[in-house]
């Protein structure tokens, strides 16, 4: 048996930046899972109409998966080892190596093929993060985030897992720091990071980014209340609050883990604003879990009561309160 | 959301699995890593995306019986894929899956495709292929 030694599994809500959380305490840099959330800048909100994911066009909360894994280290001044596989045989054979070394390795996978997962959550989603840790008996031990537990994979599984296609395709890639720096400016990493997101949130030149984003899907919901199928309706509203609520997000669209950050933030810099951002964000995910309230009771009883135009009015309200966080957030550094 | 407001529903999709981390709200308004055993909101809208996959894979299952598709089409939907899903996943043209979802096209196909196909649905290939006969047996048979 290959276990890493001084590991310990911590669960954490969302995949990407617990896996990178873990892999960065590991080398002796400490981040909480908000923090490396925060700063890599992966809060987002997109709605892309014309990418369809199962029939249904993608709404996501955050940056792209994969933002953090390709861009935070080198934001950090961490020394970063990544590799992506043409060779399943070889990539297999190159975690062995790496586990014997005593190094423990990020992976990304395909949800479909995580055996350990509930079968009604293995969809086709290429963009899981987890970590292993550990071989025994022809099984990885597998640390994934979003599990309490240590779990276990089969060699051909994983395999499977990490060179599944289509949609951000894994190819494989395996990811771990190098060697991590002695100091980093916090104040300067927050203030850098806060002012991308905002700008993202509030300036995005296309309409599906950031609050125009927000905005188009409302009035796209509002669309859909009236002149659609019920059924399709359905499925759509759905859709929005599956991507908010199931595992990984953390509840509210990752806006609570942001929350966190941002209160992490006021501890580290001082800086009023941050407090208040932070509550304010609170207030945000509150009203993002009001609206998946709300469709899920359009979607239990079938749309046969309650206002058809209530869900798209709470998207509405939700753009609005994350609007003037980002305003204010503006002006977070005292100058 | 503060700690006592964390749902703990005890969501049947999760349950065996343990208990989702979620950021939370302590009592003198800090931010904390708590834990959920899940929203029933969640859960609903989960069951509502199956339930209609479930209903499509089961028409596919009539229509593969009346010769107008092929087995990929019932797979396809009990795996919770959609067509272009598929295509991407098998690394093939969308046009190419559609073709093969004619059962006269289907019939013809050779060994080492529908072992990629099975491999993918993750069952053995004689399931795809006797697919018609087994369901003719128990039409009720769940893969």
């Amino acid at each position: 048996m290959i276990l890493i030694p001084n590991f310990k599994h911590q669960h954490f809500a969302h995949c990407e930046s617990g896996v990178m959380s873990s892999l960065l305490q590991h080398k002796g840099l400490t981040l909480s899972e908000p923090m490396v959330f925060g700063l890599s800048g992966a809060l987002s909100f997109a709605f892309l109409p014309f990418l369809k994911f199962g029939n249904m066009p993608l709404v996501s909360y955050r940056m792209f998966p994969g933002h953090i894994v390709k861009k935070f280290p080198k934001q950090l001044g961490v020394a970063y080892f990544r590799k992506t596989y043409r060779d399943p045989a070889k990539a297999m054979a190159e975690l062995d190596d790496f586990l014997v070394q005593g190094q423990m390795v990020g992976l990304q996978t395909s949800a479909y093929h995580t055996t350990y997962f509930p079968p009604e959550m293995r969809f086709h989603f290429n963009a899981h993060n987890i970590i292993v840790v550990g071989r025994e008996n022809n099984e990885y031990i597998v640390s994934d985030p979003v599990f309490d537990q240590l779990q276990r994979i089969a060699p051909e599984d994983l395999q499977s897992a990490r060179f599944a296609k289509g949609l951000s395709a894994p190819k494989g890639l395996a990811h771990f720091p190098l060697a991590v720096p002695e100091q980093i400016a916090l104040t300067d990493q927050i203030a850098r990071a806060i002012k991308k997101t905002v700008h993202m949130m509030l300036y995005a030149p296309v309409p599906w980014i950031g609050i125009k984003g927000i905005r188009y899907l409302a009035r796209r919901v509002g669309k859909l209340a009236t002149k659609s199928e019920p059924r399709y309706f359905r499925l759509f509203l759905g859709n929005i609050v599956r991507m908010q609520e199931e595992i990984g997000t953390g509840g509210g669209g990752f806006r609570f883990m942001y929350a966190s950050f941002l209160q992490e933030a006021f501890e580290i810099t001082g800086w009023p604003v941050l407090q208040e951002a932070s509550e304010r964000m609170t207030a945000a995910g509150d009203q993002w879990r009001r609206f998946a309230l709300e469709g899920a009771r359009w979607i239990k009883n079938k749309g046969t009561e309650g206002d058809p135009q209530l869900p798209a009015r709470l998207l509405r309200e939700c753009a609005e309160t994350e609007k003037e966080i980002y305003q204010m957030l503006k002006k977070a550094q005292p100058s | 959301m503060k700690i006592d407001e964390v749902p703990q529903d005890d969501i049947p999709t999760f349950r065996g699995h343990g208990t989702k981390a979620i950021y939370a709200l302590d009592a003198r308004g800090r931010y904390t890593k708590t834990t959920t055993s899940g929203w029933e909101v969640e859960e609903l809208v989960l069951r509502d995306v199956l339930a209609d996959f479930a209903e499509k894979a089961e028409a596919a299952k009539a229509r593969i019986l009346a010769g107008r598709t092929s087995p990929i089409e019932y797979f396809l939907n009990r795996r919770l894929m959609d067509l272009a899903a598929l295509a991407q996943a098998m690394g093939i043209g969308k046009w190419r899956v559609k073709r093969h979802l004619k059962p006269r096209v289907f019939n013809k196909l050779n060994d080492k495709l529908l072992q990629r196909y099975a491999s993918l649905f993750r069952i053995d290939i004689a399931t795809l292929k006797q697919f018609k006969e087994i369901l003719a047996r128990d039409p009720d048979s769940q893969f």
